[in-house]
């Protein structure tokens, strides 16, 4: 472990029964980072933070935390700590108890606990709440009181089970950018779980998608949005159109893949073997399609459409539009470039095929 | 607003609620409590003057001691009740719903058998000749005969066996709303077990412990039939000087003081239990 990871994982595999919940996982989390573990439920996050915080034992691979193996250590002895989907705050114990009782536990003297207590509570904005119980606090300083819970204690790791999901939308948009703040401030790293990629691609450094056990993809948001390794990925972050046809030729790292009614789209070849005759998909981001009244002509791919309904949403406002059955939507900019577009209306969407991904059409 | 003309059956089960409690629930109360405050009379039980002599009864040294011997065996009752229902009612939470179900029918079925009867069973087993004396002679642990009935022992284990349901019940339901991760949580912070049970464990269940203590102390003290069957002359209960000061005695005025001493208690009790489950909060998120 000559690397300065402060978490590292090396083929973690967790079954239960024939079913492995984890299935061969690795990760390296370097010291400092927000890392996100992003998949839909029952794709087996919630059993890998079990895994990391102690709760559950790896049936194989091995974990590491700053070096040290954490297989055989129990819970209350990894320098890690968690905040819990409900958050689990005492209910019998006020703030103040609540986040000096791993310092109690720890043997630190009630001065300086007292004293790291009003520290921890100025950091995360709940400065003087000491003497409230928890039910008498809302959402989110809840939420505050869980996260101070954890880091008045410096752990190696924080590790966050979908602590927002329980949070009114608006509370839960305000938190995310909170938590982000309050990661870069403490410097701890962050090991967080959602099935929100929202949550995942605003607040993290690294984000790894998780589906069946596995890790699809591990990247910075960016490039997961931009550059999705698997056709999963392509789908779950973020609004895809996806076009499923034949590749009809591969040149110069562009698929031409044929449509059922013979349209021909174009796009990057993302995945290896594509080969003339092999079944493809072409994923293209809604904001990747320009109108073709104003678009560029030379190399770009277009398809002819009729409009279906216009979907008016501010900066999100969308045109939904159907070409052969299959519905796609194109993001409709609101600073007056947009055409005047009529229901029933023909339409040519266009897109750079640099922009658009073919990938070989996935099994399911 | 509709008015109660106008809901027929909402007026009726009005009715019928606060008529039953105001003569099968206020009544007979305030008829106990007027017999303590008149004087004895050997012909119609009851007589004017008013006096507070049966009160002051209650502070003969005499009956203080039935009082307190009454008291201190209630006080065994539960403890023992305590010592066993908490870690069956924990265990209880634990198992598979089905075989929760088995043992909660299992804990209930003993309802199904009048509780006399089944105080005379626990004779025929704790008897000098009995099961348990017969048993262990036969198994040679022991070489003659222990005396078991007519003990204070004998009293308490009546008493147990008789309420401990009562103990298990509501802990049960503590332990089934106590979430599994504040005890992760205790954990993850640093805890060990028995840390978790003292800081954790025994605050969320406490409400539970108080209704169990509730529910078997004071019926503890009232059960006379126990100490009648099991119990021989010494080992009396409040309940037993009650009945005795009704049926016996015919001194209705003390009867009735005592009787509301232990309402009292009871009372006190539920005050406790109040103040506690406001300090521990409905949801606790």
């Amino acid at each position: 472990m000559a690397t300065e990871s402060d978490l590292s994982c090396s083929g973690l595999v967790r079954r239960f029964g024939n079913n492995a919940a984890v299935d061969h996982v690795s990760l390296d989390v370097p010291a400092g980072t927000f890392f996100s573990i992003l998949g839909p439920s029952g794709c087996g996050k919630t059993t890998l933070l079990r895994l990391l915080a102690g709760f559950d034992k790896p049936d194989e691979g091995d974990i590491f935390i700053r070096g040290h193996r954490m297989n055989e250590v129990p819970p209350n002895k990894r320098p890690v700590n968690m905040v819990f989907q409900h958050l689990a705050l005492f209910p019998t114990m006020s703030v103040g108890d609540n986040i000096g009782y791993g310092l109690k536990r720890k043997k630190v003297p009630a001065a300086e606990r007292r004293k790291r207590i009003a520290r921890v509570l100025e950091q995360v904005g709940l400065p003087e709440l000491e003497n409230r119980d928890p039910q008498e606090l809302s959402g989110g300083q809840r939420q505050r009181v869980a996260l101070a819970r954890c880091l008045v204690l410096e752990p190696t790791l924080l590790l966050l089970d979908e602590p927002l999901g329980a949070l009114d939308l608006k509370l839960r948009e305000q938190m995310k950018i909170e938590l982000k703040h309050l990661q870069k401030q403490f410097g701890t790293t962050f090991v967080y779980i959602t099935h929100d990629q929202s949550e995942a691609m605003v607040m993290s450094d690294q984000v790894a998608v998780m589906k069946n056990g596995r890790f699809e993809q591990v990247a910075p948001p960016e490039e997961l949005y931009r550059q999705p390794a698997t056709p999963f990925v392509a789908g779950f972050v973020g609004d895809n159109n996806r076009l499923a046809g034949t590749v009809v030729s591969v040149a110069d790292d562009v698929a031409a893949v044929r449509l059922s009614d013979g349209a021909v789209v174009r796009g990057r070849v993302a995945s290896a073997g594509l080969a003339p005759g092999a079944q493809a998909e072409l994923y293209i981001r809604p904001e990747s399609l320009s109108f073709s009244q104003t678009a560029a002509g030379g190399g770009s791919s277009s398809l002819q459409t009729r409009v279906r309904t216009t979907l008016f949403d501010g900066a999100n406002s969308r045109v939904e539009a159907e070409s052969n059955g299959q519905a796609l939507f194109a993001r409709l900019p609101q600073d007056g470039t947009a055409p005047a577009l009529t229901p029933d209306g023909h339409l040519e969407l266009s897109w750079d095929p640099d922009l658009a991904r073919v990938f070989g059409a996935s099994p399911q | 607003m509709r008015s109660l003309t106008q809901q027929p059956f909402r007026a009726a089960v009005l009715v019928l609620v606060w008529g039953w409690l105001l003569f099968l629930v206020l009544t007979p109360n305030l008829l106990v409590v007027g017999a303590s405050v008149m004087t004895r009379d050997p012909g119609s039980f009851i007589s004017l003057p008013l006096t507070l002599d049966a009160y002051r009864q209650l502070l003969d040294p005499l009956y203080l001691e039935v009082f307190l011997h009454s008291l201190y065996m209630a006080a065994m009752t539960t403890l023992v009740c305590l010592l066993i229902g908490y870690p069956f009612a924990w265990a209880l939470s634990k198992v598979g719903k089905r075989n929760q179900v088995l043992l909660i029918f299992l804990l209930i079925v003993p309802f199904w058998t009048n509780s006399l009867v089944r105080t005379y069973a626990l004779k025929l087993i704790l008897a000098t000749n009995g099961l348990l004396n017969n048993g262990l002679m036969s198994l040679g642990v022991i070489d003659g005969p222990m005396q078991l009935l007519y003990t204070e022992g004998a009293v308490i284990i009546g008493l147990v066996y008789l309420l401990l349901p009562f103990m298990i019940l509501p802990l049960y339901s503590v332990f089934e709303d106590l979430r599994e991760d504040y005890l992760r949580a205790s954990h993850d912070l640093g805890a060990g077990r028995l840390s978790t049970f003292i800081h954790v464990i025994v605050p969320l269940t406490l409400p539970g412990v108080l209704a169990g203590i509730m529910l078997v102390l004071l019926p503890a003290m009232g059960l006379f039939f126990v100490p009648d069957i099991l119990g021989g002359s010494r080992n009396l209960l409040v309940g037993n000087v009650i009945k005795n000061q009704f049926l016996d005695a015919r001194n209705w005025p003390f009867g009735a003081a005592a009787s509301i001493l232990l309402t009292l208690a009871m009372a006190f009790l539920m005050f406790a239990h109040r103040l506690s489950k406001r300090r521990i909060g409905e949801d606790g998120v």
